[in-house]
């Protein structure tokens, strides 16, 4: 009888813990600490080639930070056309020109 | 800054013509190999958008207080900043993770943070753009609590369990690659510097250009 009460409790303890310990196993690892430089790539181990997704990587931020300082000129120069133009309206003496 | 306007620039345009050279001659990563050299751009964009988003906190903060235009200015040219930043963070991230950890997007602690910033500072835009009357001081406030989440996301890898890389990434980084990443944080800071006092001086001339309507008007 003692032994049936003990073989139950360690049954009901091995299905609660089942759920904790499967979920521990699909934990991520651990974030790495530091970087450790190598002379050589190391052999690829899987088929998806990094170089392109680099290459995306770089073009991406190149294009992006082109284009916002491209726009920034360009409506910096829309402004200062506007500026002109209702300058030469305004006149010399501050109000419209006939 | 107008006097050291153009060789700043030159400088800046200089460094980073020379970046990928420096990028290319760095070692590979034992792990990682070639993907890891996202880095070199990723980190120091982050860093950047870490020091936009304080620059304008602080401007904004400031304008709460002192009601000054040109802190306001600076506030608004730092917020755009921020978002462009944190778009080219948040895609050369997943480029990398989709290489090293084999999937594009995790739900982790400084994925999700830093997409709560780079949202609080679109917020921040579009309260500024849409608003109204008033809306300057209601995003100055947006802004504060954008620059409050900086710290939250820098620390996030170091307090929750993540797949992204720890702070300790960057102090102990090997000779080989500690230069190339230096060089590339002080472009994008020189870049940040250019780009904020160009903003700025946008919305000077747009507030400048709204006098001059006024006055034609009278």
């Amino acid at each position: 009888m003692k032994l049936r009460v003990m073989l139950a409790a360690l049954l009901v303890l091995m299905f609660s813990a089942a759920p904790f310990l499967a979920a521990q196993s699909q934990q991520p690892s651990a974030a790495q600490e530091g970087y450790v430089p190598v002379d050589q790539l190391p052999k690829p181990q899987d088929t998806l080639p990094a170089a392109p997704l680099l290459a995306t990587a770089y073009a991406f931020v190149w294009l992006l930070l082109f284009g916002y300082v491209f726009s920034i000129w360009r409506r910096l120069a829309s402004v200062e056309r506007e500026m002109q133009s209702v300058s030469r309206r305004i006149g010399p003496t501050g109000g419209p020109t006939p | 800054m107008q006097r050291f306007f153009i060789p700043l620039t030159i400088v800046t345009a200089a460094m980073f013509v020379y970046a990928p050279f420096m990028i290319i001659g760095a070692p590979y990563e034992s792990t990682m190999g070639l993907i890891q050299k996202i880095f070199y751009f990723h980190a120091p964009v982050a860093m950047t958008m870490f020091a936009a988003a304080f620059t304008c906190g602080i401007a904004s903060g400031i304008y709460l207080f002192t009601r000054r235009p040109g802190a306001d200015r600076v506030a608004l040219a730092a917020a755009e900043i921020t978002s462009i930043l944190g778009i080219i963070v948040l895609v050369t991230g997943p480029i990398w993770g989709r290489k090293a950890w084999g999937v594009w997007w995790e739900w982790d602690a400084r994925l999700t943070s830093t997409l709560v910033l780079w949202l609080i500072f679109q917020a921040y835009l579009l309260l500024r753009r849409y608003g109204g009357p008033g809306s300057d001081r209601l995003a100055a406030g947006v802004a504060l609590f954008g620059m409050a989440n900086v710290p939250f996301v820098y620390w996030s890898v170091n307090v929750w369990r993540t797949l992204h890389p720890k702070t300790s990434v960057v102090p102990t980084l090997q000779p080989g690659m500690r230069g190339p990443f230096w060089y590339c944080v002080i472009a994008f800071l020189l870049l940040f510097t250019l780009t904020l006092h160009l903003r700025t001086r946008l919305e000077k001339r747009r507030a400048e250009l709204e006098a001059l309507y006024l006055a034609a008007e009278e």
